[in-house]
């Protein structure tokens, strides 16, 4: 069983797909990120994505680079990013960690697994982690009951999506793009291939991401996937606000909007 | 001396140089890899491929390089002193075999684009060359401190018609070079072949680049036995990422009487913090795409790396490099920035050698190691030391560190 399975099971009773949305840990600051979080949360995103930040992001476009580069610069600690994972999932919300895969490394594998798992997180999406190089992840994942995303993409051969989602628990990760994250004004046109081939090699949940940032575009692609996962769009909007405030105001206004999406699905 | 494992071990299949190596890599770049990983093995068992390579080496770039006795210099060091004189090769370094290698690999699998990182800008030329060579479009990622330090050499790649693209990210050095050049090729992959610069990066680029590179040590092994009848006693080079220190070493590792000798930047010194010396002053990580020795901090994060040489300003190491210190088969030892830049005017001054600062850490590494390896043979010792690049590029680099340069 999968912890994040609530979420899903949640909205699938509710005949919508999950909100995902991602946020790095950190940024502006630990405080001002755990209030960003929750702000999400109170406008309707099911599950909140804490970001670790990294000094080299590959697969992050320029605003998630730079929200990162902030939160470093700020000195936030990977022990910072399980204190917000706390304060998120202390209000009901499902939180779900993504991070590159060397701080886990240095933190300790089982050691990370372990105190994610105190701190209420369910799992890891790990977006340079493919389930070849993931032994000690897989074990400590079993170990300490943590679920597991790992992602696959347009280019990924039947194969290679069937032994990906059979390492996955929780959902899988689909990129609709091949790309880095960051808004785009198009939806793809690879994404519903991509999961329906997904659906023809497993019943694990998929959420589709990269360059879903607007209601229409949740709601399209809430049309053919189980969750809709947005990250750069919302944190542009705290990028580019003059303060906090206007800020927090930003992001419960996309957030909503995204929360109307996955509720009115482009079938 | 401890019995080295036969390379034909390593790495295994999927690019383990025992706990280092691998792929730690998007998902959407797995299936590019393995049709890169296909393409070499083929050619490298195609006598088509070879041949075609064998002649581009020969007729374009100049191999084999010669083996150089540097006398007067090895008067001064006490110990006889042979020069792989890679310096020079077409382009100037033995960076040219391995763009060749996946210039051909490139238009072998059908794609019509190359994108390459650089930091001081010479792997961005020799595949700015190869592209020109082989019609290929081509993108050079260069962080923008560096574009603004090593102007020559931008231009270099715009008259070869490549395209530069100054990197604005991070600390706007290679890593983050290295790290846009990633997302260039996670977005183009269909069309793309990013020609990786040194012996680091995910499977199969480690093996392949070393391969490409590896008649170096093959040519200097031949080179020492039909000038001296008899195989060196040490062979000497710098390591940044690590393929030029690779390609000399792989053909000697088999010999175990051979001793091994990488020099990495140590910078300032490596107690300052301020160094390039991975594997003496780093951890075992992952970074950019491999695991291997990192400059980073207690979180995982990157460290920037410092060195007078821009070619070894890099805070990661190829990961074969990282197995050959484990199993001990290799030694590496940091050499500071004044003592390179010491051994690049001795070379200067006794030979008319102008060195890249990068073969000036090797010159300074085989000049402290060579008392003590004549105390231990009870000889002159015989080091041959690769000198991987000519120094035309650090002109200015030198001339401002040694005063010597008018004021404007």
């Amino acid at each position: 069983m999968s912890r994040i399975g609530v979420a899903f099971d949640k909205a699938r009773a509710d005949g919508r797909a999950v909100l995902v949305g991602c946020m790095p840990a950190g940024f502006p600051t630990v405080e001002g990120s755990i209030a960003a979080m929750k702000a999400m949360v109170e406008a309707g995103v099911d599950v909140i994505e804490v970001e670790i930040p990294y000094s080299d992001p590959v697969m992050d476009g320029p605003v998630i680079q730079k929200a990162s580069d902030i939160a470093l610069a700020g000195g936030v600690r990977v022990a910072d990013t399980l204190r917000a994972v706390e304060a998120v999932a202390a209000t009901g919300a499902s939180v779900v960690t993504m991070t590159y895969w060397n701080p886990i490394e240095q933190y300790g594998v089982d050691a990370f697994a372990r105190d994610m798992a105190a701190a209420g997180g369910t799992g890891l999406v790990t977006p340079d982690l493919i389930p070849d190089e993931a032994a000690e992840w897989l074990a400590a994942s079993d170990a300490h009951g943590l679920d597991r995303t790992f992602l696959v993409s347009p280019s990924s051969t039947d194969a290679r999506l069937r032994m990906t989602a059979e390492h996955c628990r929780g959902f899988v990760y689909a990129t609709a793009i091949m790309g880095v994250t960051g808004a785009r004004a198009q939806t793809s046109e690879a994404a519903p291939v991509l999961v329906s081939r997904l659906r023809e090699v497993t019943d694990i949940p998929v959420g589709v991401g990269l360059g879903v940032g607007t209601g229409a575009q949740a709601a399209t692609v809430a049309g053919y996937a189980d969750a809709v996962i947005v990250g750069s769009a919302l944190v542009r909007c705290v990028l580019d606000a003059p303060d906090q405030a206007a800020g927090l105001t930003a992001l419960r206004k996309l957030s909503a909007e995204l929360a109307d999406g996955v509720r009115n699905p482009a079938r | 001396m401890s019995a080295a494992p036969a390379t034909g071990q390593v790495p295994d299949a999927a690019g383990h140089f025992g706990r280092f190596g691998g792929r730690f890599v998007p998902e959407a770049l797995v299936a590019a890899l393995d049709e890169l990983d296909a393409a070499y093995r083929k050619a490298m068992g195609d006598e088509d491929f070879l041949a075609e390579f064998g002649a581009l080496l020969r007729d374009y770039a100049g191999t084999p390089s010669l083996l150089y006795e540097a006398r007067r210099f090895s008067a001064q060091i006490g110990a006889r002193v042979l020069l792989k004189r890679e310096d020079l090769n077409h382009t100037g370094a033995h960076k040219v075999r391995n763009v060749l290698g996946q210039a051909l690999l490139t238009k072998r699998m059908g794609k019509r684009r190359v994108i390459a990182e650089t930091g001081a800008g010479q792997h961005g030329v020799a595949t700015a060359t190869a592209a020109a060579l082989f019609d290929l479009e081509c993108v050079v990622y260069m962080g923008q401190v560096d574009t603004e330090r090593q102007a020559l050499n931008v231009a270099r790649m715009r008259m070869l018609g490549a395209t530069v693209v100054p990197v604005t990210a991070g600390s706007r050095t290679l890593k983050d070079a290295m790290n846009e050049a990633m997302r260039d090729w996670v977005a183009n992959v269909e069309d793309t072949h990013y020609l990786i610069g040194t012996a680091a990066g995910p499977h199969p680029f480690p093996e392949m680049v070393r391969d490409f590179v590896r008649g170096i040590g093959e040519e200097a092994r031949r080179q020492c036995l039909d000038l001296t009848g008899a195989l060196p006693d040490a062979v000497a080079a710098c390591v940044g990422g690590g393929s030029n220190a690779l390609g000399i070493f792989h053909a000697f590792v088999p010999d175990t009487g051979v001793r091994l000798y990488g020099f990495e930047a140590g910078g300032e010194g490596v107690d300052t913090g301020r160094h390039a010396a991975s594997i003496t002053g780093g951890s075992s990580g992952v970074l950019h795409g491999t695991r291997t020795y990192v400059l980073q901090d207690a979180d995982g994060q990157t460290i920037e790396s410092h060195s007078i040489s821009a070619g070894l300003d890099y805070p990661g190491v190829g990961p074969e490099h990282a197995w050959l210190h484990d199993t001990g088969r290799a030694t590496y030892l940091p050499v500071d920035d004044a003592d390179a830049m010491a051994a690049f005017e001795l070379l200067c001054r006794t030979e008319g050698v102008i060195p890249a600062i990068e073969s000036a850490h090797a010159l300074a590494g085989a000049r402290a190691i060579a008392p003590r390896l004549a105390e231990e043979l009870g000889r002159e010792p015989v080091i041959v030391v690769n000198l991987s690049g000519r120094g035309d590029k650090d002109v200015h680099t030198a001339g401002a560190y040694f005063g010597i340069l008018d004021k404007e």
